[in-house]
């Protein structure tokens, strides 16, 4: 504007001036307001196809193929004549199992043919008729109509009925499709929700796999990980915002902090390895590391949202609290800190968020790693959500490949609850002036 | 000021939790059994580790695949609670290796548990590829013998298939394959590259006179964009193959048999990688399995031995067992048989000659 007024014309020349380049700037203006919507719609599309892609793919999972079985607890059959711990190692329950079977498809004869039928039937029935016994001991001898897990290789197929006509047959012989489809025209073969899903660990055969053990392994080393790291980020953020001088020290300490949380993440495992396993002999695999290992990671990140939120509360605050005589302490700790706590619960969960989702520095302190067991405790051997999603995506069973995808979705459902907490936190606790 | 002060309490409690629970855990014995090593081997020793906590008391064991060199590291450092009782190998331990175990104090049981084929494989869509591992070494070495027949090498000229091998289609040469730092890619280049590499006269000849260069050739695989290092997944392979019907793909035996859908194995001399072929040797790409047991933990750690009798048990490696039904291909009877007797004795390995 400043040229335009300097120089000496008349308001009319101004005017046309300006109005000739309107077009242009109103041009460029709609360009610019583009590229922002292209971009917000690009990121939309990023993640409509990702979610397509992860439900279509990982939906199936959540429901099993189950087959109907008559089986009888025939001591003879058992080999056992009374219930109690040490006959039941011993007991047989796969010839239980092979015996109802046979009893269905009695046509069935021939060592090859036999083996093909016994395969239809998941390798853990044996074991949850063993349990069903256990707690009932007086079901032996009788007999009773269970469902139980088909094998994965019939589970595929039979998924894949829905999708052709003919469907995949893979592993399955010709033979064995016939018996299933006429399972399935009776009825014993159904697909019901799959609840082993959601209470087993790890498990080699897909049908006996479950999130639990990396769910609950998620969540006790996310519990290590915010007993620490938040009252330690919290501690330093204040001391260094409110109490510390301004000095070269200071400065040092804020530089490596914002550098430290840069750092990727499988050094911090290789520290954990280093310190807290190979000095502490504390024990590998256990979510007490893997949480001392990402409280390690996710301080920075803490500190520094901390620092922020204590930044944001105006000065005015912390004068008038010491206009009425409190000490630094209770200025601190009754006025700033719950002003303050929005934006530093905030940061935890972001925090939080971050470190249940990574598995670079896991993998050096040994939670990589196979765990049927689901933990009880945070020195339990234990792997985490994110590591069992890797496990899985590497297993040549083709079940596993929906498998993989239902535990992204669960992953993904966790992830989502704790960013919205962190929303309804902040939109509850935030004040503004 | 009485909800901050629990607030504090809480926190506090929560602290000495936490420490109390630390040092009971330093203290306390493992009572689970410890694997690490092949990611090949991962899938059958996790199995087994699972089938073997279902049918007794024992706690199932935590097998973490690192990798058969990052295994045998970890495996070889000690001897001691925080060290690794048993580590699978898709290779025979080296030399060096069995030196570093027994210099810390490690004495070693070896045991084979069986084979693995090592394919070649094309879309479904495509047609399947007949190769000699004559054919593959001259595809994809890095320097291969001077194409006008003199005793020099060249670095790889080949850009079709057409090239190698006139009877072989006109398509660019192009194989994903595991990353230097992968088991099967080790076997792959001994097994099916060195093998092809040994088809010539000259270079055999350097086996006994230069060793260093002799594995030079053989192995380097050609770094110019034909050879793609597709990571160390298999399923991501797999992936990638049926959607490129003219790449092939590098991968284990037990991802052919799972996605027999949607790829099939190229013939290499003849042979179609199956089940029965791998096993009785004719399929020239296969390679043994290994799982290295620490003897000093034998007694120690419980359940060792009981692991060890199911792993050698018919019903897991045996021709009809669990395992063979997971993709491995199991050991011919005799050899099953020499491998149970030694590891109910646990004899330990001293050097690598003897077997």
């Amino acid at each position: 504007m400043t040229d335009l007024t300097q120089s000496n014309l008349t308001q009319e020349q101004v005017r046309e001036r300006i109005e000739s380049r309107l077009a242009s700037r109103h041009r460029k203006e709609k360009i610019f307001r583009g590229f922002g919507i292209a971009s917000i719609a690009f990121g939309i599309l990023a993640v409509v196809v990702l979610f397509t892609d992860i439900i279509s793919k990982g939906s199936s999972a959540f429901v099993q193929t189950d087959i109907e079985l008559n089986v009888t607890y025939d001591p003879a059959v058992l080999g056992i004549d009374s219930v109690d711990d040490e006959s039941l190692a011993w007991a047989n329950f796969d010839a239980v199992i092979r015996n109802a079977l046979r009893e269905r498809f009695p046509e069935v004869s021939g060592r090859r043919d036999k083996r093909e039928l016994y395969s239809l039937v998941s390798n853990g029935a044996g074991f949850e008729l063993r349990e069903r016994l256990q707690q009932n001991p007086a079901l032996l001898g009788k007999s009773e109509t269970l469902w139980f897990n088909a094998d994965d290789d019939v589970d595929t197929y039979v998924k894949s009925l829905s999708k052709s006509e003919e469907g995949f047959l893979g592993r399955t012989s010709e033979q064995k499709a016939e018996w299933i489809k006429s399972l399935l025209a009776t009825g014993e073969l159904e697909k019901r929700f799959n609840t082993t899903f959601f209470t087993n660990g790890d498990s080699r055969e897909p049908e006996q796999a479950g999130i639990r053990a990396a769910l609950m392994g998620s969540l006790f080393t996310l519990l290590v990980t915010l007993a620490l790291s938040f009252p330690i980020g919290v501690a330093a953020a204040i001391y260094l915002e409110e109490f510390a001088p301004k000095n070269r020290w200071t400065d040092l300490i804020e530089v490596n902090i914002n550098n430290l949380a840069a750092v990727p993440s499988i050094v911090f495992g290789l520290l954990g390895l280093a310190i807290f396993i190979n000095f502490f002999e504390l024990p590998r695999s256990a979510p007490l590391v893997g949480g001392l290992v990402l409280t390690l990671m996710t301080l920075p990140t803490i500190i520094i949202s901390s620092r922020a939120a204590l930044k944001s509360v105006p000065p005015s605050i912390r004068e008038a609290a010491m206009g009425m005589g409190a000490s630094r302490m209770q200025v601190v700790l009754h006025h700033v800190l719950p002003l303050a706590m929005p934006g530093m619960l905030t940061g935890a969960i972001i925090g939080m968020a971050q470190a249940l989702g990574e598995t670079a520095p896991l993998l050096m302190i040994g939670m990589v790693a196979f765990i049927v067991d689901v933990p009880h405790g945070i020195t339990d051997p234990s792997t985490v959500l994110p590591v069992q999603i890797f496990l899985w995506a590497d297993s040549p069973e083709r079940a596993f490949v929906e498998r993989t995808s239902a535990a992204i979705m669960v992953l993904l459902a966790v992830l989502i609850t704790m960013n919205t907490c962190a929303v309804w936190l902040r939109k509850k606790l935030e004040r503004r002036w | 000021m009485n909800n901050r002060s629990a607030s504090k309490k809480v926190l506090a409690s929560a602290l000495a939790a936490l420490t109390i629970a630390a040092s009971n855990a330093a203290l306390a014995a493992r009572d689970h059994i410890s694997i690490v090593g092949s990611s090949t081997v991962y899938p059958f020793t996790t199995v087994v580790a699972e089938r073997f906590s279902r049918a007794t008391q024992f706690k199932t064991p935590v097998v973490e695949s690192t990798g058969t060199g990052g295994g045998m590291k970890l495996f070889c450092q000690g001897v001691g609670e925080s060290t690794a009782d048993i580590t699978g190998a898709s290779r025979r331990i080296k030399q060096s290796e069995l030196e570093m175990c027994n210099g810390n104090g490690v004495d070693v049981v070896e045991v084979q548990i069986g084979y693995d084929g090592i394919v070649l494989a094309n879309a479904k869509t495509a047609k399947p590829f007949e190769l000699s591992r004559k054919d593959i070494f001259l595809a994809l070495a890095k320097d291969v013998p001077n194409p006008d027949g003199s005793e020099t090498l060249v670095p790889n000229p080949y850009k079709t298939w057409k090239d190698v091998n006139p009877t072989l289609p006109a398509a660019k040469i192009e194989v994903l394959g595991p990353p230097p730092t992968s088991g099967t890619r080790d076997a792959f280049a001994e097994l099916a590259m060195e093998g092809g590499c040994k088809k010539f006269d000259w270079i055999a000849a350097k086996k006994k006179s230069d060793k260093s260069a002799y594995k030079a050739i053989c192995h380097n695989v050609r770094e110019d964009g034909f050879y793609v290092e597709a990571g160390e997944n298999d399923n991501l392979i797999v992936n990638k193959l049926a959607a490129n019907p003219n790449a092939l793909g590098i991968f284990g035996f037990s991802f052919l048999d799972q996605n027999a859908d949607k790829v099939q194995g190229s013939l290499i001399e003849g042979q179609e990688p199956t089940f029965e072929s791998i096993a009785d040797n004719s399929y020239p790409v296969s390679r043994p399995l290994f799982v290295y047991v620490k003897k000093a933990h034998v007694d120690v750690v419980p359940g060792i031995k009981q692991f060890l009798a199911e792993f050698t048990n018919d019903r897991a490696w045996g021709e009809e067992g669990y395992l063979a039904d997971k993709g491995m291909i199991p050991l011919p009877t005799a050899e099953r048989q020499k491998v149970a007797n030694n590891v109910r004795k646990l004899n330990a390995l001293t050097n690598l000659a003897a077997k």
